[in-house]
């Protein structure tokens, strides 16, 4: 899909922050791309996102070419996103009944949606919507069916939890989201390639930061290839 | 015939306890607040409620979870930061809750209102919510069967309304409310104005008044906007 995925392996020098992580996602949206972005960190894509990219934002509650969060006499509470943020619309925007508004997606209409996750596996399955803990309400809105309805799900995601685990694994044993759903990881130290088809069970590593392949492998507790 | 009147009183008087009501809106956006503030003054009580949350803070669909009127709730995002009423109600064991993901949630109201006995899905395959529920492989790819949900009301905030029940919705409050309107036995909808049949271009009505029987002029209801064409 992008000019990247066919490049060969880089190690770049330093980890990458949230704001430069949502930057080299940006980077990687194909111009005039259907893009969802996902509550929290995924937002941030938006503001790396060039006037002219031509990229028209989806917002799960029933708009096409949300514009950028409402401030001040701009504020509309009939005109909200997902997170139930007020913003605004661009010109070209449409609005959609929910039906409507999840149909384009689970029909396979949007290109690219980007989520965070607590845990994504080998073979791109999801985990993203509930820690499991007892006594915690569950909650999962979208996160379903945003998961399996784009053609290309994005994770973006620190690599490792904080006590040190890595959010990569073989398995995920946290409640899954979606079953083979996610493409491409895009993580603080390191940019994955997935092959939902499962392959080997290894996976490609497109580019690292601030850590080698060598000492990105001790990180992760899978076969890895360098793209 | 569509009933109009000025009284949420009025209109939602007849809903009996145990009834299934459908309540539109996302967030606040498109809630119904005077139809469900209504609804809380009726003193109906045991309902089944499908909504996409479980209330913000304490007005609208909190109040009638927090008046303990709601024995069952049928939504894809309960909690939130201001849920505090639903979040007590959960945790005393004095709500039942069936989390649905929302596309589905959307697709079995949808579904209620086309005459669609089930349909298959592919979201929430594999997943703890699809659990003890048929699965079916087409294609190559795996599909989980849903159903519909259907309801003896539907409570909706749409913008405007003509005498025949016509509705336009505004902006992201659209949201549920064509879905429900279709879903429900009765549907009530709450209009900031009611405009006379032929003064709505037919082209632009979103909702057919088919499928509206009472409507609600609450003229807070939202917010009027003179240079919005009809």
């Amino acid at each position: 899909m992008s000019s990247h995925q066919t490049t060969s392996f880089v190690e770049g020098p330093t980890r990458l922050g949230k704001h430069e992580l949502a930057a080299l996602v940006a980077a990687d949206i194909p111009h005039g791309a259907f893009v969802n972005l996902g509550i929290g960190q995924p937002t941030l894509v938006s503001n790396y996102l060039a006037p002219d990219s031509g990229v028209t934002l989806h917002t799960e509650n029933g708009m096409l070419g949300m514009g950028p969060e409402a401030h001040g006499d701009d504020v509309d509470l009939d005109l909200i996103n997902a997170g139930k943020i007020p913003v605004t619309e661009l010109p070209g925007a449409s609005y959609f009944h929910h039906a409507d508004s999840f149909a384009m997606m689970r029909g396979g209409h949007l290109d690219i949606c980007v989520l965070g996750a607590y845990q994504v596996s080998a073979r791109g399955d999801l985990a993203n919507w509930h820690t499991g803990e007892p006594g915690s309400i569950p909650a999962v809105g979208g996160a379903m069916d945003l998961a399996i309805g784009a053609k290309d799900t994005f994770v973006m995601m620190t690599l490792l939890t904080r006590d040190g685990k890595s959010k990569l694994v073989d398995a995920c044993t946290y409640p899954l989201t979606g079953v083979r759903c996610v493409s491409r990881i895009y993580t603080d130290v390191a940019v994955f390639l997935v092959d939902r088809a499962g392959g080997d069970g290894s996976v490609l590593v497109r580019e690292t930061h601030g850590v080698t392949f060598e000492e990105l492998e001790t990180l992760v507790p899978l076969p890895l290839r360098r793209a | 015939m569509v009933m109009i009147t000025e009284s949420a009183i009025d209109a939602v008087a007849d809903i009996p306890d145990g009834a299934t009501v459908l309540i539109g809106g996302f967030g606040p956006a498109g809630q119904p607040v005077e139809l469900i503030e209504a609804l809380v003054a009726s003193g109906t009580r045991d309902l089944t409620v499908v909504n996409n949350n479980a209330g913000n803070g304490d007005g609208g669909l909190a109040a009638l979870i927090g008046a303990g009127r709601v024995r069952r709730i049928i939504c894809s995002f309960p909690r939130q930061h201001d849920s505090h009423q639903f979040d007590a109600k959960y945790r005393a064991g004095e709500i039942e809750l069936e989390l649905v993901p929302q596309g589905n949630l959307a697709e079995r109201i949808r579904a209620a209102g086309a005459g669609i006995g089930a349909f298959f899905t592919p979201t929430g395959y594999g997943t703890p919510l699809a659990e003890g529920k048929e699965v079916r492989e087409i294609d190559g790819r795996h599909y989980v069967l849903e159903l519909p949900i259907r309801a003896d009301y539907a409570l909706v905030k749409a913008h405007r309304a003509d005498e025949v029940g016509n509705l336009t919705y505004r902006k992201t409050a659209r949201n549920f409310g064509p879905i429900m309107a279709a879903a429900a036995t009765t549907t009530i909808v709450q209009v900031h104005e009611v405009v006379p049949a032929g003064d709505m271009d037919p082209e632009v009505v979103v909702t057919p008044g088919i499928y509206v029987d009472r409507v609600v002029v609450v003229p807070t209801s939202s917010t009027p906007e003179p240079e919005e064409g009809q």
